[in-house]
């Protein structure tokens, strides 16, 4: 059994069913991101995990205890906020040490274990400032320094690199997996921007309109969605869907290809491509167009900049997809379905 | 009417406005020395004509052996200060100034946070009990007095009527004694008591709902992190909200300092400074010595004795807006 389990939550808040039936097991020292587009209810599952929102249904149990109806400072968890939430009036070393105070912790293990987490994320020296004296990256340092020294059993991590400029966003990602996988503290992390998921998680739970699509590691949510919301979600651009002879087809813009560049001898499907508009993006060129007689037919492909093929807007070409990297897809509810018996391109 | 509406809208700001007259407003706004000096000028007359003039005639009369018959100023230097300082009125007014005040204050405090607490949360009829509270700061002060006044009256008190009814006084072995009445007034520690119940019925309003307002202010986020770093909710109210409103509960506190230390309403009408003279005040005292008794020089001399303290008030107000706005 995970260390924190949900089982059928829910929350409503008056006709809004913000979280509507979740059920997810995470399991010891593994870092899951639960990812989805703005309002889909991540916040809200998260407080409901803190036991800062009480759920209309289901039960929540961390470390096989049932802490449903328990307040957040019985559930040993620890929490980073969007805004980090510091104490402004505090010093850096009050911030951190403040649930070892709760706690009631002697003050030399309160000063060694603050130590300690000031160098983990590396501000020894800011200890004695106050909050307003430190950049955003600092104090996003501080918050996790603080969920630190409660050596929680989960840590609770709501878009915390959000408020970082783009650099910053991206060596902070690389330091919080380092040091969440050196420290193995489980952890659940909220965001809805997939890069970061993609890059951060060992597992992710996408999640659209209050319910978790799909579970999985980032490679399979990527290539094996379990439904259209997810194939579209991920990827930039998203994965193409055509409809053809009454199927729901998908592929990846990047596994469409030029047929005279898509070699090797795996069965491939060719499609009659017409071109629309090409965008240089340096590393890629994309190519919109349209896929000659097919119903939902715009489509996207994207061609590495090393692949020197000279294309022109208006032409038609034949592009190909291997077989092995079409996914099909039920027409009405959308969910993944096996490819039919025997069909071609 | 409505032509006119029309013709205004389709025409382009600069045929509205003129050139000419467009350069001439901008030239007025623009000498922000001059505008400076025209808003202002109000409020320095208002200061020099109310608060200046007043404050430098006290310490000329405190100076001066001038009386209501004979407002001529002879000046006669620190007598009337050595005098005064002499009589046990005096050095009561002094003390009990001192003490209502800060005792007032610190019950005051006391209380609005716990009713700053209380109404911050959500419960049944809570809009009731809120403009409950505040109802003591919209009445006029003299008439919410003489209400108490009758509620602390020596024959008519409901409150012995009360005690009566329930056994705790006028029985031959009631726990407060035999007698009929307490005489709230009439007994020294009673009678300063109930001045300094009083004055925290009058300061706990604007105490509260400053606190409320300043409870209000300080982002959830905090208050639930510090629920999950696993605070319980004293340690939550004053290592984290009360540091947070501290500037402004700062402000709270002073205002009901200079509030309850300039008030002369309250003893004036519950007590008149008695029994004897157990509940004097300095403000009601220059009243008495200087209007009552017609000694301007005596009375200006008594009031004075309240400046350092109001002035080291006000410095201090002035520092915690100050800390308020760096923050
Ligand atoms: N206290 C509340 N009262 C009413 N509705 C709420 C409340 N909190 C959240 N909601 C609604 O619930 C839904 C989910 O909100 P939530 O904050 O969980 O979204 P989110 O996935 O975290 O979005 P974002 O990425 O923008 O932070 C939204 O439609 C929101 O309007
Ligand atoms: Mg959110």
């Amino acid at each position: 059994m995970g260390v924190v389990e949900l089982r059928g939550l829910r929350k409503e808040f008056g006709e809004v069913k913000a979280v509507n039936g979740v059920d997810l097991s995470i399991q010891k020292g593994e870092l899951v991101v639960i990812l989805g587009p703005s309002g889909c209810g991540k916040t809200t599952l998260m407080r409901m995990v803190a036991g800062l929102e009480l759920p209309t249904d289901g039960e929540v149990l961390i470390g096989d205890r049932n802490v449903t109806a328990l307040p957040p400072r019985a559930r040993d968890i620890a929490m980073v906020f969007q805004s980090y939430a510091l104490y402004p009036h505090m010093t850096v070393f009050d911030n951190i040490a403040f649930p070892l105070k709760a706690r009631k912790a002697p003050k030399e293990e309160m000063a060694q274990k603050v130590e300690w987490a000031a160098g983990i994320l590396g501000i020894q020296r800011l200890l004695a400032r106050k909050p307003r004296q430190l950049s955003g990256g600092e104090r996003q340092r501080v918050a996790l320094a603080r969920a630190l020294v409660k050596e929680p059993a989960v840590m609770l991590l709501d878009e915390p690199l959000s408020n970082l400029d783009a650099k910053l966003r991206v060596s902070a990602r690389d330091e919080l997996q380092q040091f969440q996988r050196n420290l193995g503290i489980t952890t659940i992390f909220v965001t809805h921007d997939q890069i970061e998921a993609m890059g951060l998680g060992d597992r992710i739970a996408v999640m659209n309109a209050g319910k978790v699509r799909q579970v999985g590691d980032p490679q399979e949510i990527y290539d094996d969605p379990a439904d259209t919301f997810v194939a579209t979600f991920l990827g930039s651009p998203p994965m193409n869907l055509l409809e053809r002879n009454g199927h729901l087809l998908g592929f990846r813009p990047e596994s469409f290809l030029p047929l005279e560049v898509a070699r090797g001898d795996r069965e491939k499907v060719t499609f009659p491509f017409h071109l629309g508009r090409v965008e240089n993006l340096g590393s890629d060129r994309l190519l919109y167009g349209t896929v000659e007689g097919a119903e939902r037919n715009r489509t996207i492909s994207k061609l590495p900049s090393t692949v020197e093929v000279s294309v022109e807007a208006g032409e038609t070409y034949d592009f190909a997809v291997c077989r092995a990297d079409l996914r099909y897809f039920d027409k009405e509810s959308g969910l993944r379905k096996e490819p039919p018996p025997r069909e071609g391109g | 009417m409505a032509e006119t509406a029309e013709r205004t809208a389709t025409r382009k700001p600069s045929e509205m406005f003129p050139a000419r007259e467009l350069s001439s407003g901008a030239f007025l706004a623009d000498r922000e020395g001059l505008l400076g000096i025209l808003f202002l000028a109000p409020a320095v007359l208002y200061i020099i004509g109310l608060v200046g003039i007043p404050f430098f005639l006290a310490i000329a009369f405190s100076l001066s052996d001038a009386t209501i018959g004979d407002a001529s100023l002879d000046i006669v230097g620190f007598r009337n200060f050595s005098r005064v300082i002499q009589t046990p009125q005096f050095r009561r007014a002094l003390f009990d100034s001192f003490f209502f005040t800060i005792v007032a204050q610190f019950i005051v405090i006391v209380l609005a946070n716990i009713l700053a607490v209380v109404m911050s949360r959500d419960f049944r009829g809570k809009w009731l009990a809120r403009t409950l509270i505040i109802l003591p700061w919209a009445t006029p002060i003299s008439l919410g007095t003489i209400g108490w006044k009758w509620i602390l009256d020596s024959k008519f008190s409901p409150i012995d009527w009360v005690l009566q009814q329930v056994g705790l006084l006028g029985g031959p072995d009631a726990l407060l004694g035999p007698g009929r009445h307490l005489t709230y007034l009439g007994v020294e520690g009673l009678a300063v008591s109930s001045v300094i119940l009083v004055h925290v019925w009058r300061i706990l309003p604007l105490a509260t709902v400053i606190l409320m307002a300043g409870l209000t202010s300080i982002p959830r986020d905090i208050l639930e992190q510090a629920q999950v770093d696993g605070a319980k909710f004293w340690r939550i109210h004053f290592q984290v909200s009360i540091p947070m409103i501290l500037p402004i509960m700062s402000i709270a506190l002073l205002f009901g300092l200079i509030f309850t230390f300039t008030d002369m309403v309250v003893t004036f009408i519950l007590t008149r400074g008695g029994p004897v003279y157990y509940t004097q005040v300095l403000p009601l005292w220059a009243w008495f010595k200087g209007i009552d008794g017609g000694n301007l020089g005596e009375g200006a001399a008594i009031a004075l004795f309240m400046f350092p303290v109001l002035l080291a008030t006000a410095i201090l107000i002035l520092r915690s807006a100050r800390r308020m706005e760096v923050t």
